[in-house]
């Protein structure tokens, strides 16, 4: 298989390095080669980060360059802008649809750009799900993340039982249950949205 | 071919580097924690039992630690970031002419790009320098068996070897083949005077000793087909590459010829000739330093290297195939943003002390830790960052070139990790010459940048065992500090008299702030929940002048808290001064 290219972004403390490592596993019970690059240190403080998923036949750099990723998944709109030359001309963001605002918006220094932002709708394939708001529904804010994996679920080729297996073997023991269903609420967004 | 399945696993470089240090037998590795290179010791520790792991106060005595060991027949292990290699260069130096018993290796981990570092050297400079080999894998099965490799070196040719990470590698994840750990060949410690006491006249006759075991290794480089090898394509382009620069090879220009090279000081001569002769046209793609383009050229061999590439920042593979095929990715364009700059986290007690030093208009010489960011907008009170431990120096560098009124609105300010590794002995400095200057101790009881290592403050080793803890305030009262008081980081308003005192005084004074890191596990603050009466709240911004992330303000500007992101230090209901934050609720656990 070509190497298929997945970009997370988002804010230090959303749980990227969770996403990223949920992909990995999955890529490995397909036996295929996988890289994962994460991002640890300075950055994790609040900061904006960014984490790799790349997995196929070989694969060689564990980083995904500007116009390679199939699938970007935000977890903050801002940020979806910030890597959106990372997505294929043809590729899909899947956006949760939150705003956390930067320092340089929390002190006035900057606005936080909204247009730029619905603006992304115009160059390429958008999903938004408001995953903090569905994740309150559930009754725990943390499982935002594993709602839009199960959105990202719908377009990449595991089976249900595959992701809800790693899940299960990567997610905290004691937030398995609420994670599945967080991943079974996520898959009721259609990808064509 | 073995019968047993072969195990594969996911494993960071990291953790491969680990892996390889377990595999290959070692019994004792000494670290001082430092981003990329944390997670080696971290995982490490694992193997309790088998092998001793532990943080050390600094690199320089990780590094003796492990000659040490060496010295004593085992295989011993170092780990740092670059810039801990510098702090380690004196044994290194040394090490390198007595050579090892027991197996001796470093592994050193780069950042290219800066990810979270104050420069952007070249470990391999530093190698060539000390007359160290280097090898440099290029992802995380090589970083496994590259530090097998290295023990081998090392015991074979009676050296110290440096395997070098980079940022990439060592926080990316890749497959490994496990395998078993070996016993090494067992070495006893034998008295040797010659070797091991470098006073001049033996140093005199081990620096011969090093010329020549280079030589030998340089000569014998070609044949180790394990960790130099030609990859022959189409002759018309060559690249001679290494570590993670080889992977964009791999990507950008899978029909060329390659020399991937493992080993990367000294360098093979013989088969880098023999490449270039196959070679139309010859490339040197080495993120930073043109160490090997510079040796390559010195040999009269042609080649293209930093004319094309970049000294500064990571390569790509994009940026290879701009350079060498003038091909352009088609990608959208970024429009302009605000960026969003890594900040102190809601509820770090770093804010609350920043907090009084920007109302009373203090200027700080800053040190390196999380506290950094206090030189970061909106608190701007961090003046000068050069190295670890360097606050207290400059600080009092100022006041020598000056005088003492000079600093009378100055801090030197310091995290408690940072002034055990090597602040304490620019504070022993200020007082011992006379100085005046007041100096901050941000104790938030753990190393928190690197991600919660411990030190000899905390009370735990890297393994788990309850430890001894330093007294920082009678550290400092040993040193001969008259002035030492300990005080809570969120006591706002003794902390600012405090502060008003001792920057007066002619003497030198420390103060320790104190509140464990917001983001600890274990003994965490006391965490209450506070909500905004917006009856009451004028709307000033007073609150959200220390930057918060976890306030932001309402359509009226009145303030709002963010329950999820807020860790309830409390710093905001101390600030407001009409009582518009209210305790809600006490908090025991939050999810």
């Amino acid at each position: 298989m070509e190497t298929y290219n997945i970009v997370i972004v988002g804010v230090g403390g959303q749980g990227t390095l969770l996403t990223s490592r949920i992909l990995g596993n999955l890529a490995l019970t397909k036996d295929y080669d996988v890289k994962l690059s994460e991002v640890h240190g300075m950055a994790q403080r609040g900061g904006s980060v960014i984490t790799f998923v790349r997995f196929g036949d070989s694969v060689a750099e564990p980083i995904i360059e500007a116009g390679q990723a199939d699938l970007l998944i935000a977890f903050e709109r801002l940020e979806a802008v910030r890597y959106i030359h990372l997505l294929k001309p043809d590729g899909l963001l899947i956006m949760n649809d939150e705003r956390i605002d930067p320092m340089p918006v929390v002190i006035g220094a900057a606005e936080y750009p909204e247009d730029k932002i619905a603006a992304l709708d115009d160059s390429a394939r958008v999903v938004r799900i408001a995953a903090r708001r569905e994740a309150r529904e559930l009754g725990n804010l943390r499982v935002f993340n594993t709602i839009v994996l199960g959105a990202a679920s719908l377009i990449m080729p595991f089976a249900v039982e595959e992701w809800e297996q790693v899940i299960s073997e990567t997610v905290p023991a004691k937030t398995v249950d609420i994670n599945l269903v967080a991943f079974a609420k996520g898959r009721t967004f259609r990808k064509d949205q | 071919m073995s019968d047993k399945k072969q195990v594969r696993k996911l494993l960071l470089g990291n953790e491969a580097f680990a892996r390889g240090a377990y595999e290959a037998g070692v019994t004792v590795a000494s670290a001082y924690p430092g981003t990329p290179s944390t997670e080696i010791p971290e995982a490490l520790a694992q193997y309790k039992g088998e092998l001793y792991c532990e943080w050390a106060p600094n690199e320089k005595v990780a590094m003796e630690v492990a000659i040490g060991a060496s010295m004593s027949g085992a295989r011993a292990l170092a780990t740092m970031k670059h810039v801990g290699l510098n702090v380690a260069a004196d044994p290194l130096f040394t090490a390198a002419y007595i050579g090892v018993n027991g197996g001796l290796v470093l592994v050193v981990a780069d950042d290219p790009g800066m990810y979270s570092s104050q420069n952007e050297q070249d470990t391999r400079m530093m190698a060539r320098a000390a007359h160290v080999p280097v090898l440099e894998p290029a992802d995380s099965q090589e970083a496994k068996d590259y530090v097998i490799k290295a023990y081998e070196i090392s015991e074979e040719y009676d050296t110290p070897v440096i395997v070098r990470s980079t940022t990439r590698l060592s926080h990316s994840q890749g497959l490994v083949n496990i395998g078993e750990r070996i016993t090494p060949p067992a070495k006893t410690y034998e008295k040797n005077i010659a070797k091991n006491v470098m006073v001049p006249a033996n140093a005199q006759k081990r620096h011969p000793f090093v010329v020549a075991r280079e030589e030998r290794l340089t000569a014998d480089a070609s044949a180790m087909a394990d960790l130099n090898r030609i990859e022959l394509r189409d002759r018309s382009i060559g690249i001679i590459t290494s570590g993670i620069p080889y992977q964009y090879v791999r990507e950008a220009c899978p029909d060329a010829s390659v020399l991937k090279l493992g080993l990367v000081n000294p360098l093979p001569r013989r088969l880098i000739e023999e490449f270039a002769a196959e070679v139309d046209e010859l490339y040197v793609f080495e993120e930073l330093e043109p160490l090997m383009e510079e040796q390559v050229r010195a040999w009269g061999i042609a080649c293209k290297g930093k004319e094309l590439f970049p000294l500064v920042g990571e390569y790509s593979a994009n940026l290879l195939r701009k350079v060498l095929y003038n091909e352009t990715v088609e990608a959208r364009t970024v429009p302009e943003i605000p960026g969003r700059p890594p900040v102190l986290c809601p509820g770090c007690p770093h804010r609350s002390v920043f907090s009084v030093m920007k109302k009373l208009k203090l200027h700080a010489a800053g040190d390196i830790g999380c506290y950094t960011l206090g030189a970061s907008p909106p608190l701007g009170v961090i003046e000068t960052t050069v190295c670890m431990g360097a606050s207290i120096g400059t600080l009092h560098g100022m006041e020598k070139a000056h005088g003492k009124d000079y600093i009378k609105n100055w801090v030197a300010v310091i995290g408690d990790s940072t002034f055990l590794h090597s602040g304490i002995n620019s504070l022993m400095n200020m007082v011992y010459n006379g100085g005046t200057g007041t100096v901050v101790i941000m104790d938030n009881s753990i190393t928190a940048m690197t991600g919660h290592q411990h030190n000899p403050a905390t009370g735990k080793t890297l393994q788990g065992d309850p430890a001894p803890t330093v007294s920082l305030k009678k550290l400092c009262e040993a040193v001969g500090v008259r002035h030492v008081t300990e005080m809570y980081a969120f006591d706002l308003k003794d902390l600012e008299a405090l502060l008003k005192q001792e920057v007066a005084r002619d003497e030198v004074s420390v103060i320790i702030t104190q509140s464990p890191c917001a983001l600890l596990k274990e003994n965490p603050p006391i965490r209450n929940q506070y909500k905004v009466d917006a009856e009451i709240c004028r709307a000033c911004g007073l609150c959200l002048k220390p930057g918060c992330p976890a306030l932001t303000k309402d359509a009226n500007g009145k303030t709002k808290i963010n329950d999820t992101l807020c860790n309830g230090c409390g710093l905001c209901f101390r600030t407001c001064p009409f009582g518009a934050i209210k305790m809600v609720d006490s908090v025991i656990d939050q999810i």
